[in-house]
């Protein structure tokens, strides 16, 4: 008895967590990949005999579909852009704030982390106030030194751009604490034997600091690329997608059209081609360490 | 290190505080339009300090749309994020302080669920939340989020730490395991887990994804998803967009501040050095 209970302790604790984990999570990427070879919509979902097996129909017509492949090279460019801008500010803000005195250091911290922790419905809502082209604060702003109106959400391109302006505002403070840290655990002898070498700043920069942050680099672009590869929230409450869908992003298609359109089966294949781009850039940059840590 | 005078920390103080500034302006703009008329939030020149400061949009909030309803469904998820958060415990202690058959495959399900993109799982999740009866549910709204595998992940690597004796010695005395869970584990626990808590707080406020596929009633809707509707049926009442976010943001802005210390030093002993 009592040893029976004991092989059963574990499983009480893991449990209920795990069940659900396999129910919310694990089942669905099993009913995600079946149904990407289905055409199950909304009238498959009240009659399964009416969903038929479609092969690679789906991720087919995926390829020749105009707005998907909008939407793919939209996302192309708010990785190409904002992933080095992200990566290179929340950079650029550790080490400043590391160079301020202790006390300076952690107000700085905390007015630089807040952005991250508020919510993406009203920062959106409040940024569309701020890029509002007649009433918006930054378009006053510019009229003060003559620039005229900038068409901050009504351009497909400007649009883009304005989008990963609030995005890289909003997701800078995880990123910058994660440098902070690792700035902060640089030994002090490195710095001062360097001194003794008569190294000036620069060479300091380059040769220890940058490497010694080679770990928490390659940690912040992997997560920062991800993140930025399932851009949603931003372009769902400010744009919509628009204007003429200049700023949809895959995952706001898949959301499009598993929830506006009903179309289940074609928006998981849509889904699966955004997870196997994300292994696949994920696998890159892995390559891209190893290779960096041979030399 | 790197600087070498006082004239040059002056400067780089300068640069750090302007661009605080910067990074805070969408904040004091919010707070501060949220206060203006519907006449003066629209003013070209803007005015900096609402002239005739008027609370007539938080009113708005609560009389017309509906934002006591929001208020109270957010809380109600919150409530059952924390729930979730000890489920996460108890995982995390299952997984870090018992031996048993299939551990590691078990865990690895854990950190697999980890790595996927939450719009692989959406459709599916949606279509398995029908199946069960639940869309249109606060059941379905707060079930999928109840567990997240980061937190079981960071709690374990916490766990892992406590000492065996401990829990062999409370045995001994006679506890039972969940007796021993309960008055021994989460108390020693308790610094990761304040840090959890808050941290659960936040996100759970802030879930938007979820509420917005699954409900379809208003009755259903939170701050976040009422707020998104908000905007899109009051396309140029800025000061009432501004006040549902302001009573979005400020309260998250307010704890994260008196909590900031223990939230981004637990984030430096979470190991991602």
């Amino acid at each position: 008895m009592s040893t029976m209970k004991k092989k059963w302790t574990p499983f009480l604790f893991i449990g209920p967590a795990v069940l659900l984990l396999i129910i919310f999570s694990f089942l669905p990427i099993i009913v995600a990949f079946g149904i990407s070879f289905t055409d199950t919509n909304l009238i498959g979902l009240a009659n399964w005999t009416q969903i038929n097996f479609v092969g690679f129909d789906n991720y087919l017509e995926l390829f020749s579909d105009q707005k998907f492949m909008q939407s793919m090279a939209n996302t192309f460019v708010y990785v190409i852009i904002g992933v080095p801008l992200a990566v290179g500010s929340s950079f650029f803000i550790a080490f400043f704030i590391n160079l301020v005195g202790q006390k300076l250091a952690s107000t700085f911290r905390v007015i630089y982390y807040i952005p991250s922790v508020t919510n993406i419905v009203a920062i959106a809502v409040v940024w569309g106030f701020l890029y509002n082209q007649e009433y918006g604060l930054f378009n006053y702003l510019l009229s003060l030194v003559d620039i005229g109106r900038v068409p901050w959400l009504e351009d497909p391109f400007v649009a883009k751009l304005s989008l990963i302006l609030m995005a890289v505002w909003k997701s800078n403070g995880i990123s910058m604490l994660i440098f902070l840290a690792a700035l902060q655990s640089i030994p002090r002898v490195y710095y001062e034997a360097a001194d003794i070498d008569g190294a000036n700043r620069w060479q300091k920069l380059i040769k220890i600091t940058l490497p010694s942050m080679s770990f928490a680099t390659f940690f912040v672009t992997v997560t920062t690329l991800i993140g930025w590869l399932q851009f949603f929230e931003e372009p769902f409450v400010m744009t919509d997608g628009g204007p003429l869908n200049g700023t949809n992003s895959i995952a706001l298609f898949i959301y499009q059209e598993g929830f506006q359109y009903n179309e289940f089966g074609y928006g998981a294949a849509a889904s699966f081609i955004l997870f196997a781009i994300i292994i696949v850039a994920t696998l890159i940059q892995f390559k891209f360490r190893k290779s960096d840590q041979t030399l | 290190m790197f600087l070498k005078n006082r004239v040059e920390k002056t400067v780089v103080t300068g640069i750090m505080f302007i661009g605080g500034l910067i990074v805070s302006l969408p904040f004091f703009w919010m707070i501060l339009s949220s206060l203006k008329n519907e006449n003066e939030v629209l003013s070209i020149p803007p005015t900096l300090i609402p002239n005739e400061p008027t609370f007539e949009h938080y009113i708005n909030l609560f009389q017309n749309l509906n934002f006591d309803v929001y208020l109270i469904n957010t809380l109600i998820i919150v409530f059952f994020s924390m729930i979730g958060l000890f489920l996460n415990t108890m995982a995390g202690y299952g997984f870090g302080k018992f031996q048993f058959k299939g551990k590691e495959t078990w865990f690895i399900i854990v950190l697999i669920t980890m790595m996927l993109p939450g719009q692989v799982t959406m459709i599916p999740t949606y279509l398995i939340l029908n199946e069960m009866g639940l869309t249109n549910s606060m059941s379905g709204i707060v079930l999928p989020g109840l567990i997240a595998a980061f937190n079981i992940f960071l709690i374990r690597q916490f766990m892992v730490t406590i000492p065996d004796d401990l829990i062999e010695a409370a045995r001994l005395d006679g506890a039972g395991e969940f007796y021993i869970f309960t008055k021994l584990i989460i108390p020693l626990a308790k610094p990761i887990l304040a840090v959890q808590v808050i941290l659960t707080f936040i996100g759970s406020w802030n879930s938007f994804l979820w509420p917005l596929i699954i409900a379809n009633d208003q009755s259903l809707y939170t701050l976040s998803v009422g707020l998104a509707l908000l905007k899109d049926q009051n396309v140029t009442n800025y000061g009432l967009q501004m006040a549902g976010s302001t009573f979005m943001v400020v309260p998250v802005l307010i704890i994260f501040i008196i909590f900031q210390k223990y939230i981004i030093e637990g984030f430096n002993v979470s190991g991602i050095k």
